[in-house]
């Protein structure tokens, strides 16, 4: 087992930096880079002044050791100026250092946001924070009513429940985040007025009122997929010849589906509701632009749009990490909860 | 100028009639279907079940949509007719008296029309990419099956690569209007396109090796029209000028085909590990078959059942995908009357005014309700036999 985790991790590890390798070199393509630097400098800069720009901060150093300061293998080393010969920091409202100094995201450092004018760790983490908090609100309105929604319309196959309930969580995945978004705004802002359709203020402060459109819409997508995860599971633990010999033995039809059914049928969604993260992730960044949420989503989004180079690095990380983590989590915890695997 | 509205019924009663190709192509198609039912096969089992039955009437309905788009539409998509700026459901065009079915959007076009040509992009593209998807799904993903050891690995930890990226971000990095100036869109273009050549290469020189004749026929046909194909969709240079594609429509297509071939790989692989342990399969390695014809002409038909619901629900997927990026405005033109597009202008502007919202909104979710309500009963089909 123990061996098996640091295998994973090891292929975790190695496809991060694969990736963050990918993203480093799709944000400094050149295109990019003119981006950057118009939106750096002046207005009307001659492209001699934006060359000269990029070249004063660093971005014409070689691929690899930019790739490598920004890991923290190479030293960061200080812009100068061009005329005085003096070494200043690149951007000042960084704090970044005055002399080369190794200072990259294994020291703990993950660069400076153009756009933001701060630190990326400034922006990014809370952010992060923010959309944990939704997270955790969606989590806790998709996992039991998904599981519940996928218990009972798997607990007997081709009945009338089962049916209805099949095709409504079908109607559910049919349904991404910016469709049913714009309904639900439609139904519950526009006409009934009992919500909130944007949810900025809630920055300062969640309520019911303005919190519970984005979790609706990120949760309803989710739903359907697990629900119908749940079913197929749950159809295939009633076909087995334990829940025939405790329904043979006596017990009441609910006792089995609790104690003997439940168990061995929610082994699978586990897995699945951990895989469920990469798809909320993009999810997250929907609802957050739509409701105007200041979470991660909304950072990933301004980062994009502005070719914010470390600060979209620093998103793509942390979005990975989560992924690779989650995939971590739902193999180990599935042998875990599996007895035939754990044996083996 | 005052605009004049029409009721509600006539509304109903207008839109109904629009569409009347789509229903008489509708009545067509599904009275040949349920005349024919027990000799079509898969298909014709669809019209076993009501939930079969509403899946192919609402794939039909969008397909013929886009099929007959412009005698369908009421005005042009683009036309921009300024009286009738965010006009209501129902409102008279004061020049020509044609009805604004569903209103007008803030740039005073006619929302319905736009939905019915919106069905155009995404019934292109979407069915387009998937099927790329899918030849470059299987291409790879017999092979890491069968083999497994090192080829497996390699191929896994890079579709694996591509898995790990949310998928907007991996849009946001492949679909920037910068990107277009390098050369890395034309260069994922030329290498993804050119597994369908590969793919029906191997498969008629598995088939035929033996009988010249046919062999030479068929490949040559294939790398004549792949490499038509080809060049015009990469390089944009068909010799012809038939075969083109805008850049920024390239590199939609591309990145909608990148995203989503890994996921087929994967699907393609787990098949191809599970069926070759099979009799036949060990039969055909006892003839003395070569590895790929036993993975193109034994393993690849006994794995069409999940093939063909998988490939229904990723063109779903493919919409929602086509949706996100129109949402994000990323790639399609500003003015285009895709549905995802439609939705983001529209949803800007929801507290104001709601009946641009709604068409596409409804549009995009019924068709991939359709597609997931034929993928349903396909698998409970496939389950059947």
């Amino acid at each position: 087992m123990l061996f098996f985790v640091a295998r994973r991790l090891g292929t975790m590890v190695l496809t991060m930096l694969c990736l963050t390798m990918v993203v480093f070199f799709l944000v400094n393509l050149e295109p990019n880079l003119k981006k950057l630097a118009i939106s750096q400098t002046e207005m009307h800069a001659t492209s001699a002044e934006l060359e000269q720009w990029l070249t004063k901060n660093g971005y014409r150093q070689n691929f690899f050791v930019r790739y490598g300061q920004w890991l923290g293998l190479m030293p960061k080393v200080p812009a100068t100026d061009p005329n005085t010969g003096k070494t200043m920091p690149r951007f000042s409202y960084c704090n970044e250092p005055t002399e080369p100094k190794f200072s990259g995201v294994l020291q703990g450092d993950f660069g400076c946001s153009t756009k933001f004018k701060t630190t990326v760790a400034a922006k990014l983490f809370p952010g992060l924070g923010a959309t944990g908090l939704l997270m955790f609100w969606v989590l806790m309105l998709m996992i039991p009513v998904s599981l519940l929604i996928g218990v009972l319309a798997g607990m007997r196959e081709g009945s009338r429940t089962d049916r209805t309930l099949s095709v409504a969580s079908i109607a559910t995945t049919a349904t991404p985040e910016y469709v049913s978004g714009v309904i639900f705004t439609v139904i519950f802002a526009s006409w009934l007025g009992w919500l909130n359709g944007s949810a900025a203020s809630a920055s300062q402060g969640i309520t019911f009122y303005n919190f519970t459109l984005p979790v609706i819409t990120l949760a309803i997508y989710g739903i359907g997929y697990i629900a119908r995860m749940t079913r197929a599971s749950m159809v295939e633990v009633m076909t087995q010849q334990y829940i025939r010999t405790a329904r043979l033995k006596g017990l009441s039809f609910s006792a089995v589906v609790v104690k003997h059914a439940l168990r061995n049928a929610l082994i699978a969604p586990f897995t699945i509701i951990m895989l469920q993260f990469p798809w909320l992730l993009t999810g997250v960044v929907i609802v957050e632009v739509m409701f105007r949420y200041q979470g991660f989503g909304y950072t990933l989004v301004e980062a994009a749009g502005n070719n914010d180079i470390d600060l979209l690095l620093g998103c793509s990380l942390v979005s990975v990490f989560i992924v690779l983590i989650t995939q971590l989590i739902s193999d180990v915890g599935y042998a875990y909860l599996n007895p035939r695997i754990r044996v083996q | 100028m005052q605009v004049e509205y029409v009721g509600a019924l006539n509304i109903v009663i207008g839109v109904i009639a629009r569409f009347w190709p789509v229903w008489l192509a509708l009545a067509i198609v599904l009275g040949l279907s349920f005349a024919y039912k027990r000799r079509l096969g898969l298909y014709g089992q669809l019209f076993d079940s009501s939930v079969g039955i509403a899946g192919v009437v609402i794939c039909l309905f969008w397909l013929f949509t886009a099929m007959f788009a412009s005698t369908i539409a009421t005005f042009n998509p683009l036309d921009q007719i300024v009286v009738m700026k965010d006009a209501l459901p129902g409102g008279v065009e004061p020049a020509s008296h044609k009805v604004f079915l569903f209103g007008a959007d803030k740039l005073a076009r006619d929302v319905f029309s736009r939905m019915v040509y919106g069905s155009q992009i995404v019934l292109i593209i979407a069915p387009a990419a998937t099927a790329f998807a899918l030849m470059v799904g299987i291409t790879l993903g017999l092979p890491a099956g069968y083999y497994g050891g090192r080829v497996d690995t390699i191929l896994s930890f890079l579709a694996n690569l591509v898995l790990a990226f949310p998928v907007i971000l991996l849009f946001y990095l492949l679909v920037t209007p910068g990107i277009m100036d390098t050369p890395i869109p034309y260069a994922i273009a030329g290498l993804f396109f050119i597994f369908p050549i590969i793919f029906f290469c191997v498969l008629f020189w598995t088939r035929f090796k033996n009988r010249p004749d046919r062999l030479y026929l068929l490949l040559g046909l294939t790398i004549l029209l792949g490499g038509w194909v080809y060049v015009g969709l990469v390089f944009d240079r068909d010799p012809l000028g038939i075969v083109h594609i805008d850049p920024n429509q390239l590199n939609i297509f591309v990145a909608v085909v990148f995203a989503s071939s890994p996921g087929v790989f994967r699907i393609v692989r787990g098949l191809t590990m599970d069926i070759k342990t099979r009799d036949y399969v060990a039969a055909a390695q006892t003839r003395g078959e070569s590895p790929w014809y036993i993975m193109l002409w034994e393993i690849l038909p006994n794995a069409r059942g999940p093939l063909i619901v998988d490939a229904c629900l990723r063109i779903g997927y493919t919409t929602i995908l086509l949706g996100t990026l129109g949402y994000f405005g990323l790639g399609l033109a500003p003015e285009s009357p895709d549905w995802g597009t439609a939705i983001k202008d529209a949803s800007r502007l929801l507290r104001q005014y709601i009946h641009p919202a709604l068409p596409p909104t409804i549009a995009l979710m019924s068709f991939v309700l359709g597609l997931n309500l034929l993928a349903d009963s396909l698998r409970e089909q496939s389950l059947k036999d």
